[in-house]
């Protein structure tokens, strides 16, 4: 349970600085802050990647749901998701001259992935 | 598609992997400048549809059927979306053009795509094969209507950008998308939500998809609903910059806005202030106007209230789209008449309001444009203390969301999340200098130029198109489950779907659910114990009493049932009344024109009611005069020798004798002996004889000598057909 006392309505006292904005001034303060609360948000997925964001690049590339779901721990467990996966089976696909769907179902069947963390540079194993 | 004929769920169910969808993206509706329907013109309405089903009073106006401007949306999901299609159908001939589906409950936490076709609880399991083949029967029943229906689901929880590929690859054309209701109410953690979610806008976005956000939730879940406005504007705000940012155009952002608060709170006052306020902010994006659902029970008839008073509200803002909560929800998950009665209340109110804005405007001085003003800085004060706080996240972990204070008064009860918490914590992965996805529509950094892109090209050039340009790639997966599957539940019920066997219906082919309505004259509690009762005498099973209105607590309370009947129609046993075969009125006119015809009528017996035969002959009603028709009305408490006697002083044609109240029969009695007595002075052969009332069953009345016999329900253009063919069959012979 939070044991913060209630805080009383003050609008009255911290509106000071607004009050003798226009509207159309309002709004456009409005609008400023969202900007400043969202801006942190884009660049956080910008930069990052999630299992979900991979399984559907892999859907993209032709996979099944369940081959997807399987594709994405196996590439996880093998630290590679900050490749992203779909690049692992790209990158495999390149080495081994494989159609992306021929290079995935090797993947899936646990084959490629040394090759793969090898031609990354790769040596960590998660 | 002929309209007397079931949709064929069977056959849309076959060869759904190699079914397209038609289209992508979002349809709104085409505007009309001064619709004219029958002499009535239109200011807010849109293009008509092919095929429809007009509003009951519409045969008093050609059975025209304007449709509003506003699309209008049905959510649709009993479990079984293969019963869903056949509701679908429904609703779409009732004037909806957005369809939306409700998700299995669980679905948020599922972490990849279902596949077949469970049965779901609270809504349906969204999979490719269930969405395949909705998209497949919508492209048959907009067709049949003629104008395109929107399909629409949810792009959230845990596989958020599973769902938004498989949407964008099937044609869905809108969704619910905000990350914020992952985190507030799902419980799943708020970076992974915000980083999948851009992933799933972008793909949205390329799908042209129209957003719609969770604000409204925020409504439903708070504890005092109408102190949540200033914090609702913030959300929807972050939600709408949010999608804008990673690629969304705005005209498919919409928010989902809530009438906060509703009646016997004074509605308007509150909830108008708050959507002007919106509507001024959120200039640049779509408003979806959602109902007020917080404080909805069991009542249809207050749920009904509350809408058109939000409708009302919608029309002074000007939503672009219009929901339809079923009225029935409040007690259960909706049911196809109620989804149709939605529908139409949605079409009654927003055309009844035609052109509600030239004529009255909103005032620009006193109590409303305070309130506006008010509720706008309450909401940038929120956005400031939230950004002083540390940001987003940090203020959700703080508590400030959902709390019962109207902000920034605030009662510290908010729902908090911890930003290393909730499902799915600790699974965002920073993205590597070399990370790459080879696809269309990837949201954030990829390293394309490793292999040789520009910026302008498309990373799925690389593997020669991703789903997203050759749909050949999607794997198209059947069925998982070998019980829980469309394939066997239709074992059960397809007898239902495609023979001449019926039973009653609420949401599933063969379900057997019906409600009685009963008034008891006792207290809430006998009256329940009660009809529960009289439920066992009609053999119903499973009785439930789904709702109880006290009439006075000592009188009368009345009490609805819902049960299951365990029989079968045979539709090839019954026999059908025979259906009256009608002239047009210019035809019944031209003939009396040419033939002019005198009748003779009055109420027999010991009978002083004379409203029903008044109907029949006063032009005032649309009575039989007029067509022309001369009619001498003799009164109440008429002697049946009278009746004939003064027929064959004035020469006419026809009797029309009405007999209302019977007992022991006497009304078919009198008409015996009127025809007995006709036959006795010998005009009997010249003279048609009509007898009409409540109890008369026409089967009956013929057998007791009458020429014709007229019910309930009968009008002046009936009794006016029946008279002119009698006339033309009397004089061939």
């Amino acid at each position: 349970m939070n044991t913060k006392k209630v805080r009383e309505d003050d609008y009255l006292k911290r509106r000071e600085h607004l009050k003798n904005l226009t509207d159309q001034e309002l709004k456009e303060r409005f609008w400023q802050l969202a900007d400043e609360a969202v801006k942190p948000l884009v660049d956080l997925a910008y930069k990052n990647t999630s299992p979900a964001i991979e399984r559907s690049v892999l859907l993209r590339m032709g996979f099944s749901s369940i081959e997807a779901k399987d594709l994405v721990e196996k590439v996880i467990n093998h630290g590679l998701i900050s490749k992203g996966a779909g690049h692992v089976v790209y990158r495999l696909s390149q080495l081994e001259n494989l159609t992306i769907r021929e290079a995935g179902l090797m993947l899936l069947n646990d084959k490629g992935f040394e090759k793969v963390k090898k031609s990354f540079e790769v040596t960590k194993h998660e | 598609m002929n309209k007397n004929q079931k949709l064929d769920v069977l056959e849309i169910l076959k060869d759904l992997d190699k079914y397209e969808p038609r289209r992508r993206g979002w349809t709104w509706r085409e505007p009309v400048n001064d619709l004219e329907m029958a002499g009535n013109f239109y200011k807010d309405a849109s293009k008509p549809l092919k095929n429809s089903t007009p509003l009951p009073a519409a045969k008093y106006f050609g059975n025209i059927d304007p449709q509003p401007i506003q699309v209008i949306t049905s959510e649709i999901a009993s479990g079984r979306f293969e019963d869903d299609i056949r509701r679908m159908r429904m609703a779409a001939w009732h004037g909806a053009d957005h369809l939306m589906v409700i998700r299995t409950a669980g679905q948020s936490h599922f972490d990849g795509l279902i596949e077949g076709t469970p049965q779901g609880v609270g809504g349906v399991p969204i999979t490719r094969k269930q969405v395949r083949a909705q998209r497949k029967a919508l492209d048959i029943i907009e067709d049949e209507v003629g104008r395109p229906i929107n399909y629409h689901s949810y792009v959230s929880g845990v596989a958020g950008p599973d769902i938004a590929v498989m949407f964008a690859e099937e044609g869905v054309n809108g969704a619910h998308q905000d990350p914020q209701y992952n985190i507030l109410y799902r419980n799943i953690n708020m970076v992974r939500s915000f980083v999948d979610a851009a992933e799933s806008k972008k793909i949205m976005a390329w799908a042209d998809i129209l957003q719609i956000d969770g604000a409204h939730n925020a409504n439903a879940t708070a504890m005092v609903a109408w102190k949540v406005m200033p914090e609702l504007m913030v959300q929807h705000a972050i939600n709408s910059l949010f999608s804008e940012k990673v690629g969304i155009k705005k005209d498919n952002i919409a928010l989902s806005t809530v009438p906060p608060t509703a009646a016997p709170a004074p509605d308007l006052k509150i909830n108008l202030p708050y959507a002007k306020a919106l509507r001024d902010f959120f200039s640049d994006y779509k408003m979806r106007a959602q109902m007020n659902t917080k404080y909805m029970e069991s009542s249809t008839r207050e749920a009904t209230v509350t809408h058109v008073l939000n409708m009302m509200i919608s029309k002074l803002t000007s939503a672009d789209i219009q929901s339809t909560i079923t009225p029935d929800e409040g007690r259960n998950v909706p049911w196809h008449m109620y989804n149709v009665e939605a529908c139409d209340t949605a079409k009654q109110a927003l055309i009844g309001m035609d052109g509600l804005l030239e004529m009255v405007e909103l005032k620009e001085a006193g109590y409303l444009p305070e309130k506006v003003r008010e509720l706008k800085e309450r909401a940038i004060l929120f956005f400031e203390e939230l950004l002083a706080s540390g940001g987003y996240f940090q203020a959700v972990e703080d508590g400030f969301f959902i709390d019962s204070g109207i902000y920034p008064e605030r009662n510290y009860d908010g729902i908090s999340r911890k930003i290393n918490g909730g499902i799915g914590a600790n699974t965002v992965y920073e993205r590597d200098e070399d990370y790459f996805a080879p696809v269309t529509a990837h949201f954030g950094y990829n390293n394309i130029k490793q292999y040789g892109l520009n910026e302008n090209e498309s990373p799925s050039k690389l593997i020669n198109g991703s789903t997203f340009e050759d749909r050949s790639k999607i794997q198209y997966i059947d069925e998982l489950d070998e019980e829980d599957n469309v394939n066997v539940r239709l074992e059960g019920t397809k007898k239902y779907l495609s023979s001449n066997i019926i039973k009653p219906e609420v949401e599933w082919a063969g379900d057997g659910v019906l409600v009685i309505d009963v008034t008891l004259p006792t207290s809430i509690r006998y009256a329940e114990a009660a009809a529960l009762e009289i439920a066992k005498h009609m053999n119903l099973l499973d009785a439930e009493v789904i709702h109880r209105e006290v009439l006075q607590d000592a009188e009368a309370t009345r009490i609805q049932v819902k049960g299951r009947l365990d029989i079968e129609i045979d539709l090839t046993k019954l026999t059908l009344p025979k259906e009256p075969d009608l002239l047009s009125d210019t035809e019944i006119r031209e003939f009396i024109a040419e033939n002019p015809m005198t009748i003779i009528a009055g109420t027999v017996g010991e009978d002083e009611h004379s409203v029903g035969l008044r109907e029949i002959i006063d032009i005032k009603h649309g009575g039989i005069e007029k067509y022309g028709i001369n009619c001498i009305y003799l009164g109440t408490s008429v002697p049946i020798t009278k009746l004939v006697d003064a027929a064959i002083e004035a020469n006419a044609d026809a009797i029309l004798m009405s007999t209302i109240i019977s007992h022991d029969d006497v009304h078919y009695k009198n008409m015996k002996k009127t025809h007995e007595y006709a036959v006795e002075k010998g005009v009997r052969d010249k003279l048609i004889i009509i007898a009409g009332g409540t109890q008369v069953t026409p089967e009956i009345a013929e057998k007791n000598g009458v020429d014709g016999g007229f019910g309930r329900g009968t009008k002046g253009h009936h009794v006016a057909s029946f008279l002119v063919k009698k006339r033309i069959e009397m004089n061939d012979n």
